[in-house]
């Protein structure tokens, strides 16, 4: 059945996906547009009357002007320009119902593309708490479209909007194509449709209501010229706290429920290579890296909820100053936190920099952030060689050593960033002009659809890269066998401990065995493959020895003195990976130059530091 | 009563008034590239006879600035809000 299709747009921050998930529901995907990485967010809606339509949402724009490749999608979707999408039937404009003059100005633009549009006023209830009034039958005559109040969050309204969808859609001939008319407004027109936006107003509000004083109170103390910094700082540090002391109960859980699956696979199969396989290959390996679901899930939570809450703004903000010191733009600030979630979205996140010299600067840093999948790695490491120790009666010294690590990576980027901006990207200031959000508590169902769509991707990686990596691995560490009269421990024999040692030369420098070297090629896959190949090697190794189980943690103790450990974590800091990053780099870049001297920089400094780490650390402990 | 003609990224904390001009004032030597910046500025809802008024400036050098128009906050650099000139409202 082919569903006609309706295009959401808008405003940012209009609640533009809060009603596509109220719309849609679980019946929706996220994929990429074609050739560029903006997100296509795409869905099902069932009207009251029982048919369907595709419901696809576009990203958030404030005219059809585009200024970054993210708005560039919106315009050529709403100007039927892009092949791979249908032209939509009809338009559902989304406007914030306490924000409307500058979102009334955008309808205007999309009304006169000549499609239906109907106009969705979003956030009702937060209108109505500040004591707006409007006369929305007014508002609809005026404008020549339908209006339908919504509250996205509580899911009110959707049904009388997919009714007023459906009515547009049996007016609308498919034998008449549209003639899509639009040119560049020019500065005049600009200002004249405020003029009529003026007007409509001036005849549809039958009260003002107040000013969001929340907004404001909230922000004399956020953007305080001092305590502001304080704020921010205290907010990252919680942040970082949370994710090892939260995520601690759900990580013992999953290590229990891998452990008695692997006893359970152990007294199931017979003893033999098929067992070795399922216990050592595929269960130690992807439930070392499931362990950490819940602190990655911890990571995005804070994540989400700062960017629905309207806070990520103000960070940006308040960072614009010391990131335009070093010649970055203060909304790079935005992708640069994301890329400590993933700097695959981080670096997609760049396309709302306008500037090409200021996004390449940050695509260049963004892999320095430190990304979740380098977590499990530095989890491992801590939690194996720092004391669980409490400084200044409440920050444990295993949170204070991962904040470390991560300032370390932020400080390293700054300065690549300011050496860049001198150099080869050197051009004017970028303008830094951004909307300020009104405060809005985050809303329970769109923080769960994001850490589902996260839990998705997450245990999609480690369904196929850990999974046919961990397999791969334990083959190369288990074959071939020892001969008769070994004296090493197997693994030294196999093909792993080969490679390993064929590397082993190049890393001696730095303090990293033949283990390393071995879980340091697969990494370049996956960063957390790592920690699974460890595991792998750890759990071959030991039981060629008869050693007794010990947990990964203990082993690593007994095998590694300090400096290597430290030098460990300060290679992933770093080390340029995983692959997937440069792949999404070469695409957003479109330079193969751009992308080499990326990775090249960034292997030179891992190595660099981690071998400086390693060589000062030997040294003061001798 | 003593108005006086401002421009926007000269204005100081709890200051406001109502925009006479935007993309014609007289611009820093130093101004951003100007470049699509008007129709910036008045895509944000800066637009002539649209009230402004400071709320916020950042930390320390006080660049960026916080400016609520139309109901909305904008958070914008100082030398782009020179591009707005306002007649600023008498004092008390």
């Amino acid at each position: 059945m082919n569903a006609p299709l309706v295009a959401l747009t808008g405003n940012p921050n209009c609640g533009k996906t809060a009603l596509f998930n109220a719309l849609t529901g679980s019946r929706q995907k996220v994929a990429n547009y074609p050739g560029v990485t903006v997100e296509r967010r795409e869905g099902i809606a069932i009207t009251p009357k029982g048919h369907t339509l595709k419901l696809l949402d576009l990203p958030g724009t404030y005219s059809l002007d585009p200024k970054s490749p993210d708005e560039e999608i919106a315009l050529e979707v709403l100007l039927n320009k892009r092949a791979d999408v249908e032209a939509p039937a009809v338009l559902v404009a989304v406007a914030d119902a306490t924000n409307l003059e500058r979102c009334l100005n955008f309808v205007l633009e999309i009304r006169a593309l000549g499609r239906p549009v109907i106009l969705a006023l979003n956030m009702m209830d937060l209108a109505e708490n500040r004591g707006i009034e409007l006369d929305l039958n007014v508002m609809a005559r005026e404008l020549l479209i339908p209006v339908v109040p919504t509250i996205a969050v509580r899911k009110e309204g959707t049904a009388t909007l997919l009714d007023k969808v459906e009515e547009a859609l049996a007016r609308v001939k498919p034998a008449e194509p549209v003639q899509i008319l639009w040119h560049r407004p020019s500065p005049d027109e600009l200002r004249a449709r405020f003029t009529e936006v003026d007007r409509i107003m001036k005849l549809s509000t039958k009260s003002k209501g107040r000013a969001a004083e929340w907004t404001r109170r909230i922000d004399d103390l956020v953007l305080h010229p001092w305590f502001g910094h304080v704020i921010l700082l205290t907010i990252m540090a919680i942040m970082f706290q949370a994710v090892f002391a939260w995520a601690e109960p759900f990580m013992d859980l999953i290590e229990g429920g891998v452990e008695s699956f692997g006893l359970l696979a152990t007294n199931v199969l017979p003893e033999g290579p098929v067992q070795s396989l399922v216990v050592d290959g595929i269960i130690a390996g992807v439930g070392s890296v499931l362990v950490f679901l819940p602190q990655i899930l911890i990571l995005f939570l804070f994540i989400l909820v700062l960017e629905d809450s309207g806070y990520m703004a103000r960070a940006a903000f308040l960072m614009d100053r010391s990131m335009g010191k070093v010649g970055l733009h203060g909304r790079a600030f935005i992708p640069l936190l994301s890329s400590f979630a993933c700097a695959i979205p981080g670096i997609m996140a760049t396309r709302t920099i306008a500037n090409r010299r200021d996004r390449l600067a940050t695509i260049f840093i963004a892999p320095l952030m430190t990304c979740s999948a380098r977590l499990p790695v530095y989890a491992l490491l801590i939690a194996a060689f720092i004391p669980n120790t409490t400084v200044f009666g409440f920050f444990g010294l295993q949170g204070l050593v991962l904040l470390g690590l991560y300032l370390m990576g932020i400080a390293f980027a700054l300065i690549v960033a300011w050496i860049l901006k001198k150099t080869s990207l050197k051009g004017p200031a970028p303008s830094f002009m951004m909307e300020l959000p009104t405060y809005k508590r985050p809303s329970f169902r769109n923080i769960g659809f994001g850490l589902w769509e996260r839990t998705k991707i997450f245990l999609r990686r480690a369904g196929k890269y850990i999974l046919i990596t961990s397999m791969v691995l334990w083959g190369l560490a288990s074959f071939p066998k020892a001969p008769e009269n070994a004296t090493e421990p197997a693994i030294q024999y196999s093909f792993a401990g080969k490679i390993g040692g064929a590397i082993e030369p190049v890393l001696r420098p730095l303090g990293f065995d033949w283990r390393i070297a071995t879980g340091l090629i697969p990494g370049f896959a996956a960063r957390e493959v790592m920690v699974s190949s460890l595991a792998t090697v750890f759990a071959v190794e030991s039981e060629d020895e008869g050693e007794v189980e010990r947990s990964l943690v203990e082993k690593l103790q007994t095998a590694w003195p300090l400096p290597t450990a430290l030098a460990l974590l300060v290679w992933y800091v770093f080390s340029p990976q995983c692959l997937a990053t440069f792949a999404v780099t070469k695409r957003e870049t479109n330079s193969w130059l751009w992308t080499t001297a990326n990775f090249l920089t960034l292997l030179v400094m891992a190595y660099v530091f981690a071998m400086l780490t390693y060589q000062v650390g030997t040294a003061l402990m001798a | 009563m003593n108005k006086v003609t401002k421009l926007l990224g000269h204005m100081k904390c709890g200051e406001k008034g109502t925009i006479i001009s935007v993309g014609s004032g007289p611009m820093r030597e130093d101004a951003p590239e100007k470049e699509g910046l008007t129709e910036r500025l008045l895509e944000m809802g800066l637009v002539e006879g649209s009230r402004v008024e400071i709320l916020h400036e950042a930390p320390i050098s006080g660049d960026p600035i916080a400016v609520s128009v139309r109901g909305a906050l904008v958070g914008l650099r100082r030398d782009e809000a020179d591009f707005v000139e306002v007649l600023e409202d008498a004092e008390q």
